[in-house]
């Protein structure tokens, strides 16, 4: 990609900045929700139903689960808040105020992105910081957790921003976070290792895109995994590479933007 | 995409600018499989106030949506002073101010912020979009609104939000879809005024109108589409002296029984004080009123039946569909 010249980047900045202005307005709809969900989760799952179930991994069950958490709130956020506000800028037409503009549709593209991001990684942070109250939390490779979870939350907020160009109805917003991501993430290695799985759920979970994004995370912090932690790495960041180009063509064709 | 020839280019010694908006052979077929645009040509040249008129569904705004690039087109080619907007749609959006017929921004948001925002899609810093915004909201009467946010505007402030916004970045050409659309008289007055200001300042604009006295009175130059198709491109001088007959109301003093009959004008008797009378284009009227003073009819005032353009408009419109085999118009 060419580098973004002065006007591209005032461009680029007005959308991230009105993207994070948004959802930080609307907070209570944003930021706290996973908040409490997730501390739930921490509480539950990770206090009293771990205690009982010892150790996983080679480490006790909440901090087993602690870094799945986090990445969870990462993937839902991201998704959500691509797909919420870029299907409402399409539904209240104000898409047209960027499509009559010179701003190549590239930049569009990027700031939504950058939003969902942002969004995705400060309730991260929020869900990071509960989190350290339960758990015993370890950063065993910095560089690596962090690139980790820019690139999960990268694919999921232009998933989301995919799922927006397509999206005719608010019901279609909804459809995919409900019926394709939670069970995703949920079966996706959050609560559990795959290696307690009997064949051939095992291999049926190993083709899960989640699993590798939630060992990824998982070896950053703890150093353990179900999956190499090249492979997830590679896996995560090539996959956020094909959904940013995806998109890009889909723009380039019209969809959901020109009739 | 078919590569498009290049629309007619003056040669270079000409001293002549190139139209602000050149459309040629425009077609746009929806998905649905509509034809909402057959073959559309028009110039408009620079500095113009340039006026497109036409029913409900003539196509208005999809030759607007595809001038700035929310529709795309079937065929046919645009050039937007000069520069192909095939070639070079960036360059052109950046030359291009739109007010669309319907509200497209963020309810949520304040005028201030929809207006900044819109200046920093152009590229333009914020310091420079602040004073930008201020001087538009300010001329259009919304600075003391700047905070409040768009969804409480009234109707009128939110069309004048969207005249605001598609000047921030001062544009040469300002495209307007029905910019006075349920905006009372006193406001599309004033409305009228600040779109003349602009205009003797150098902005080309176009509008699309349902009220003919707001193409009449501000307008040099006309198109009257309908049915995707130019019915009529001229200036609205030589368009009016199309219009062979004009009727028109006489008021009279006195009372009268039955209709005078004054030879070579057809004369109606409407109520006891109303005349109406058909008056050809070259006949004049001063006969008529000999021939009223002759009679001892005396008339207190007089005036067009309708205004001019619209019956004109309403002629033109009429004759397509004639042509067209009466084929449904949808409703008016
Ligand atoms: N997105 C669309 N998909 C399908 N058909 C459309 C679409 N937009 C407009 N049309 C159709 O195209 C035709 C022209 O519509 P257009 O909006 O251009 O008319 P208009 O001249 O602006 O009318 P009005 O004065 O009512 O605003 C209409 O028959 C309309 O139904
Ligand atoms: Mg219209």
């Amino acid at each position: 990609m060419p580098a973004l010249a002065r006007p591209e980047l005032v461009a680029l900045r007005t959308i991230v900045r009105k993207e994070i202005r948004r959802f930080l307005r609307i907070w209570v709809q944003t930021l706290l929700p996973p908040a409490i969900t997730m501390t739930l989760y921490l509480v539950i799952f990770g206090r009293l139903i771990g205690s009982r179930i010892g150790e996983m991994g080679g480490h006790d069950y909440i901090d087993y689960i602690a870094p799945g958490v986090i990445m969870m709130a990462v993937i839902t956020n991201s998704y959500s808040n691509v797909v919420s506000s870029f299907y409402g800028a399409r539904f209240q037409r104000y898409v047209e105020e960027m499509l009559v503009s010179p701003t190549p549709i590239g930049v569009v593209l990027l700031g939504y992105v950058a939003g969902g991001v942002t969004r995705g990684l400060l309730v991260g942070l929020l869900v990071t910081l509960v989190a350290m109250v339960f758990a015993d939390l370890r950063v065993e490779s910095p560089l690596y957790t962090v690139a980790v979870v820019v690139l999960t939350s990268t694919l999921f907020s232009t998933a989301g921003f995919i799922n927006a160009l397509f999206a005719r109805t608010f019901d279609d917003v909804s459809i995919v976070p409900t019926f394709v991501l939670t069970p995703l993430t949920y079966l996706g290695g959050v609560f559990f290792s795959v290696e307690l799985l009997a064949e051939p759920w095992q291999s049926l979970a190993r083709a899960n895109p989640v699993l590798y994004m939630v060992n990824g995370f998982r070896h950053g912090m703890l150093g353990v995994s179900d999956i190499g932690p090249g492979v997830a790495l590679a896996l995560t960041g090539g996959a956020a590479v094909a959904l940013l180009v995806l998109a890009l063509l889909l723009l380039h064709r019209g969809v959901g933007i020109r009739s | 995409m078919s590569s498009i020839e290049p629309l007619h280019r003056s040669p270079p010694q000409s001293s002549r600018p190139p139209p602000a908006l050149a459309v040629e052979g425009l077609c746009k077929t929806y998905a649905s499989g509509l034809e909402a645009l057959a073959g559309v040509s028009l110039e408009v040249e620079e500095g113009e106030f340039f006026a497109l008129l036409g029913p409900n569904g003539a196509g208005k705004s999809t030759l607007i949506g595809i001038v700035c690039g929310l529709v795309e087109k079937s065929a046919g080619a645009i050039r937007v002073f000069g520069v192909d907007a095939a070639a070079s749609p960036r360059a052109v959006r950046a030359m291009l101010g739109v007010v669309p017929q319907e509200v497209n921004f963020n309810v949520w948001e304040s005028p201030l912020d929809i207006v900044v925002n819109q200046a920093g899609y152009y590229g333009i810093e914020r310091p420079t979009a602040l004073a930008r915004a201020e001087r538009y909201l300010g001329q259009l009467g919304l600075w003391d609104r700047r905070h409040s946010r768009a969804r409480d505007l009234s109707g009128g402030m939110k069309r004048r939000l969207m005249i605001a916004r598609a000047l921030v970045h001062e544009p040469r050409l300002l495209i307007l879809d029905e910019p006075t659309a349920g905006v009372d008289i006193e406001l599309r007055r004033s409305t009228w005024r600040f779109l003349t200001e602009i205009n003797a300042s150098g902005t080309t604009i176009i509008l699309t109108t349902h009220y003919l006295e707001e193409a009449e009175s501000l307008c040099e130059s006309i198109a009257i589409i309908d049915h995707g198709r130019i019915v009529e491109d001229s200036d609205m001088k030589s368009l009016l002296n199309k219009l062979h007959v004009e009727t028109f109301v006489l008021d009279l003093a006195t009372p009268l029984g039955s209709p005078p009959d004054i030879s070579g004008y057809a004369v109606r008797r409407i109520d006891a004080t109303t005349l109406e009378v058909d008056v050809e284009r070259d006949q004049g009227v001063n006969r008529l009123f000999e021939s009223l003073g002759r009679l001892g009819v005396s008339v207190l005032s007089m005036r067009n039946k309708t205004n001019r353009l619209e019956e004109l408009f309403v002629r033109l419109v009429g004759e397509g569909r004639a042509q067209q085999g009466g084929r449904d118009a949808g409703p008016r």
